[in-house]
């Protein structure tokens, strides 16, 4: 890529820095320049997060239909998955599946929903209460 | 690469890839100033590709422009004889404190990170991604002063912040994994040639040297052959998102797919003068090329996220720029393994 091809579309990273690229001078020898971004990456970046906030739309319904519990929505809002999950709380998979159950997830001692609550950075009464 | 922000003895640097610029800053501070970013990325044969069959990674294929986290380092270090300590902890505590004696014999450090609890990262950006890499370099008013080396500046991290990146869980969770150079001894022009050398066998052995088809340019051929398919069997819109990660692993910092073809580039031209070659020079066009290839392929895979290109024959096309991209690459790391660099 030529010094003058770089992009300078800004992006979410712009907020905060440019990026270094390796870039050929007029000479055609490598030399560094900062870019603030390029729509092509802005775009792909942005249909990610448009496929997560769909996940989080569905999760929210399967949970207001009674069909999930609290703890799938708010795994989903945060970008996780079951073994993530499973990193942040310490409970093995298998566990976390049947918690995802409404009717499992109301007999769960208190001890156990404050992990779940930790790892999604919300309180036990905001787990609890979620209704969809 | 860029140095220009200093702090009072640490020297931050601003490079294209957290790990290269961690490696490149921590040798500096010991006295290596002859160390480059694409030297240290080189020297650890750093470029890569695989596409891990059946595994999806956020919804999307498994795949890495780069070598494993932590092998620049190593091996850039361990070319030039440089004694490492590396550390993983269980316990955040203790963790902690091992960080605490560094920083107080003035001993900047590597950190592995997450980037999901970083706190300075825009929200855009926290995925929960594990192999991010930064430097610890001091501690004021209870902050720990950050090197992050995508950033042009530095930045502070509380005491909180930093064992909650640390301690990130999920895949390739850093478990506080804490690195730095030990000893440094004293290295000579030749120790470095030797060093370049040992980097680009080590890279022509990774990219055409393993068997199987789904490493090294194999695995280029691999992705290509699975694009094919997508739009049949995952339909329109997942295809779309899969291209898109493609172009997120590619062209995002700290993974860089394109990027760090030039960067390979800029690495030949450095190694060129080190092994008074002109060889190396034609053929780090050869990767100029390749880049500008991927970047190619990067907006036509947008077409596709976009909306904008619907029919099987943009698949098809975005496929075929990969099997040229593949013998592009192909054929340069088969001249770099002829050249016979000796030693």
């Amino acid at each position: 890529m030529k010094k003058e091809d770089l992009p300078q579309e800004p992006g979410a990273l712009s907020r905060l820095t440019r990026e270094l690229c390796y870039v050929k001078n007029e000479d055609g020898k490598y030399e560094t320049a900062l870019s603030k971004g390029w729509d092509i990456k802005k775009e792909a970046l942005d249909s990610a997060w448009v496929e997560v906030n769909d996940r989080v739309e569905e999760a929210r319904k399967a949970v207001a239909n009674g069909e999930k519990s609290p703890v799938y929505y708010f795994m989903e809002l945060n970008l996780m998955d079951i073994s993530v999950l499973s990193g942040y709380t310490g409970f093995f998979s298998f566990f976390i599946n049947r918690h995802l159950k409404p009717s499992v997830f109301k007999t769960l001692s208190d001890k156990k929903l404050e992990k779940y609550a930790q790892a999604f950075d919300i309180t036990v009464g905001e787990l609890k209460n979620f209704k969809g | 690469m860029n140095i220009d922000t200093k702090t009072e003895e640490f020297h931050h640097v601003h490079a294209a890839h957290c790990e290269n610029g961690v490696t490149t800053a921590l040798l500096r501070h010991h006295g290596l100033d002859f160390m480059t970013e694409p030297l240290a990325f080189g020297m650890g044969s750093g470029l890569f590709y695989i596409q891990i069959p059946f595994l999806t990674i956020n919804n999307g294929p498994a795949i890495s422009f780069r070598t494993m986290p932590g092998a620049i380092f190593k091996r850039t270090c361990r070319s030039l004889g440089v004694e490492v300590t590396r550390n993983k902890f269980s316990d955040p505590v203790k963790a902690q404190l091992f960080l605490d004696k560094k920083i107080k014999e003035g001993a900047p450090v590597g950190c592995q990170v997450g980037v999901f609890h970083l706190s300075y990262f825009p929200k855009e950006y926290r995925f929960h991604f594990n192999a991010h890499n930064l430097i610890v370099y001091g501690q004021e008013d209870n902050r720990y002063l950050i090197s992050d080396p995508i950033m042009e500046e530095v930045t502070s991290l509380s005491a909180e912040e930093l064992s909650k990146v640390r301690f990130a869980q999920g895949p390739l969770a850093p478990k506080g994994h804490i690195y730095f150079p030990e000893k440094v001894g004293v290295i000579t022009e030749d120790v470095i040639r030797k060093g370049i050398v040992k980097g680009i066998k080590r890279n022509v052995r990774d990219m055409i040297g393993i068997p199987g088809n789904f490493a090294g340019v194999n695995g280029i051929r691999y992705t290509s052959n699975n694009i094919r398919k997508w739009r049949d069997k995952l339909g329109l819109k997942k295809a779309g998102l899969y291209l898109g990660q493609i172009v997120r692993m590619q062209e995002e910092i700290g993974t860089g797919g394109g990027g760090f073809r030039f960067l390979y580039g800029a690495f030949l031209e450095q190694a060129a003068a080190y092994l008074q070659d002109d060889r190396l020079i034609g053929l780090s066009e050869e990767f100029t090329k390749s880049g500008d290839m991927w970047r190619a392929s990067a907006i036509q895979m947008a077409g596709v996220y976009k909306g904008r290109l619907t029919e099987q024959q943009s698949f098809d096309e975005i496929a075929d720029r990969l099997l040229e991209i593949r013998s592009v690459e192909k054929e340069a790391f088969l001249k770099l393994s002829k050249l016979n660099l000796g030693k």
